[in-house]
């Protein structure tokens, strides 16, 4: 019991920012798979998503904010494809990626102006924003809700991509692009479907990240994104439960690391980071397409 | 048609360029070195603000019998070590006589040579760590010093709170937050105490393991000296946790970011300081007429009319400028550099006088805590070493 309440504060922030991981992680994943483009503003769409709260809730109450906030971060991404991708369908990968990179860029700015470079104060949302008690352990509400909103949300996604229409043409769509085409699948709905999803996704995740870390920077999307992509190729880019596990392998393993520095001399916190990145390049060197990635085969 | 417009253009900017360059003659420029973005953009921006009140009563400086309008010259470092240098440079071309800056050790180290090799002065406002003026001529400060801080926060922990285990946070690779950890940690180690310290990366946003670490090592106080940005964080979750024992930090912590973050929560919050507002009511009036006379003003002092002491600082730093300038009696670089160093100048913070490393000779901090009901300051005590 006193072991108990003693780490699971570790355990606990390990599984929460795991489960936060895995929902911008699926975003990334969900758009390599079917446009094989690194979507590098994936992460700014999520910044951009608790600041918009935090304005929002100024002059609206929060039932109010929160869906709006979710309905326009999907708008967000989906203009940001129609707007810097889709015009580039058919040029070379490498631009559409620059394309990504100067929309991460122009995000992170348009904030900085906005803002004034200043942390924003998120909002407490109430219940979520409640403090707990669990075996002992103090924490927020949220921390405890997260894993089990993420699992859900995974489920009803993998559901989608299995039973539905759309589900299918996705799968399609991310297994052979010009032929699905040729099959009649729409597919510049299809791409602007998996950017809405991936977007609804990442606005959940700043709901639930920011209520936890409360101060919102222009440059805070960085590394929540850094650490989801990280999980996404960890798992196997492309592949939805892969993202999920590797995410939460991620989130336990930095925390892990904090717990271990409890019991050591030295002071190994500043390997926090470094671990995570560590581990996947030990995965990758074992497994080069990730824990569930599909194995690659050139044909001739 | 299209050559001809673009000739006549370039003709006008030439010809333009040309006459401010006349007009130029009469003014003096005092670069202004302060992150207005970035983890430190806050305090950046309200030391910046107290420049630029002590400008709005004092726009011009006679030097050697002329008068000269003085152009203060901003510049945003970004809180940045690699981006500091681009902006320091800036300073250095816009033919700055002296520079003001930076909040923030770490810049300002960053910039130092950038000055040294334009053969600028530079007077450090609240950039505290010693590295910044050591084995250099050209850097000076206005501040006390870490080491001196964070002797101060040790011998305050063990008499006020008679603290036996310290939890230390710091930055990895801010030279501030890494440097007064590191003076605190001698200082409460020489006082008989134990510490444990860790450090947390750039651009983390969760300190939940590291105030479970805390609480795990049975800490009777925690030091934190970090950005304001990490700070309200760290409060956050410390409250979250339900951490009882009292946070400790130095001056960056003295801002109304962490007035906002404590409130209404159940947390202990002590900083060491430069000034306590209340210490001078003509400048604290003043200077609240000037937050609240203008609305940019206002949001860069966070949205309300607290004086924080890195303004009190900077507005003192802009009239040390003004002295140096005076005392010099040219607007030539290389002469102010002379200046300063026999300079003294009394301000709202006290005495300005520089040591052989070119430190203001500083032997007090003021002690506050955060009132976590009223969102105010309250003063505890001045704390020396010699006690």
């Amino acid at each position: 019991m006193e072991w108990l309440s003693r780490n699971l504060p570790y355990l606990l922030a390990g599984i929460s920012v795991g489960g936060q991981y895995a929902l911008i992680a699926i975003g990334y994943t969900m758009v390599y798979g079917i446009l094989r483009l690194i979507n590098f503003a994936h992460g700014d769409i999520f910044m951009v998503a608790g600041l918009m709260m935090v304005y929002l809730s100024a002059s609206l109450p929060i039932y109010v904010s929160i869906p709006l906030v979710i309905v326009l971060t999907v708008l967000i991404g989906f203009t940001v494809e129609r707007v810097a991708y889709k015009p580039l369908r058919s040029a070379p990968r490498m631009s559409v990626m620059i394309s990504a990179i100067g929309v991460s860029y122009l995000l992170q700015n348009l904030a900085l102006y906005i803002t004034g470079g200043l942390a924003q104060q998120y909002p407490a949302i109430p219940w979520i924003s409640d403090q707990i008690t669990v075996f002992g352990a103090s924490t927020k509400r949220v921390t405890v809700i997260t894993p089990f909103l993420t699992i859900i949300l995974v489920v009803l996604l993998v559901a989608l991509i299995k039973n539905t229409k759309i589900g299918m043409a996705m799968r399609a769509a991310s297994k052979d692009f010009e032929t699905s085409q040729l099959m009649g699948i729409k597919i510049n709905s299809v791409i602007s479907m998996t950017f809405i999803i991936g977007s609804f996704l990442a606005a959940i995740g700043s709901l639930l990240f920011f209520s936890n870390y409360t101060g919102v920077t222009p440059t805070i999307g960085t590394m929540p994104g850094l650490k989801a992509f990280v999980a996404a190729v960890f798992g196997g880019i492309g592949s939805i439960p892969g993202a999920v596990i590797g995410a939460f392998i991620i989130g336990i393993c930095e925390n892990l690391v904090m717990m271990a520095n409890q019991y050591v001399s030295i002071d190994i916190s500043n390997f926090k980071d470094a671990f995570a990145f560590l581990l996947l390049i030990i995965i990758l060197f074992f497994k080069p397409t990730g824990l569930f990635g599909e194995k690659q085969t050139d044909k001739v | 048609m299209k050559k001809k417009v673009i000739s006549a253009l370039m003709t006008a900017a030439l010809a333009v360029s040309m006459t401010a360059s006349i007009v130029a003659a009469d003014t003096v420029t005092i670069g202004v070195y302060e992150p207005a973005s970035g983890d430190n953009g806050a305090g950046g921006k309200q030391e910046t603000l107290g420049m630029q009140y002590a400008y709005s009563q004092q726009p011009t400086v006679e030097i050697g019998g002329v008068e000269y309008d003085v152009n203060l010259d901003i510049v945003d470092n970004e809180s940045n070590n690699d981006k500091a240098v681009s902006a320091a440079s800036k300073l250095v071309s816009d033919g700055s006589s002296i520079i003001l800056g930076s909040y923030g050790s770490g810049v300002s180290i960053a910039g130092s040579q950038t000055f040294a090799d334009g053969g600028v002065p530079a007077v450090g406002v609240t950039c505290t760590n010693p590295q910044v003026t050591l084995g250099n001529t050209h850097y000076f400060r206005i501040c006390f010093l870490d080491p001196f801080q964070g002797t101060v926060l040790a011998n305050f922990a063990s008499q006020n709170f008679e603290a036996k285990k310290a939890y230390i946070l710091t930055k990895q690779g801010d030279d501030y937050s890494a440097g007064l950890g590191h003076y605190f940690d001698q200082a409460f180690q020489a006082l008989g105490g134990e510490t444990k310290a860790e450090t947390f990366p750039e651009g983390n946003s969760d300190f939940t393991s590291y105030i479970t670490a805390a609480k795990n090592f049975e800490a009777d106080v925690i030091m934190a000296p970090t950005s304001t940005e990490a700070a309200a964080l760290i409060i956050e979750q410390a409250a979250a946790q339900g951490v009882e024992v009292p946070l400790l930090a130095g001056d960056t912590w003295d801002s109304n970011v962490i007035l906002n973050a404590a409130k209404d929560k159940n947390v202990q919050i002590f900083v060491t300081t430069f000034y306590q507002e209340g210490g001078n009511a003509e400048f604290d009036q003043g200077m609240k007429d000037f937050i609240n006379s203008d609305d940019t003003n206002l949001a860069n002092n966070g949205g309300d009319d607290t004086v924080a002491a890195v303004t009190a600082m900077g507005y003192d730093a802009y009239y040390v400028a003004l002295a140096a300038l005076q005392a010099a009696g040219s607007t030539d670089p290389a002469a102010v550099n002379e200046a300063l160093w026999t300079l003294t100048y009394d301000g709202v913070c006290g005495h300005v006088e520089f040591d052989e490393n070119g430190d203001a000779k500083r032997d007090t901090a003021f002690v506050k805590s955060a009132n976590t009901e009223t969102g105010a300051w309250d003063f505890v005590t001045e704390q020396t070493i010699s006690e």
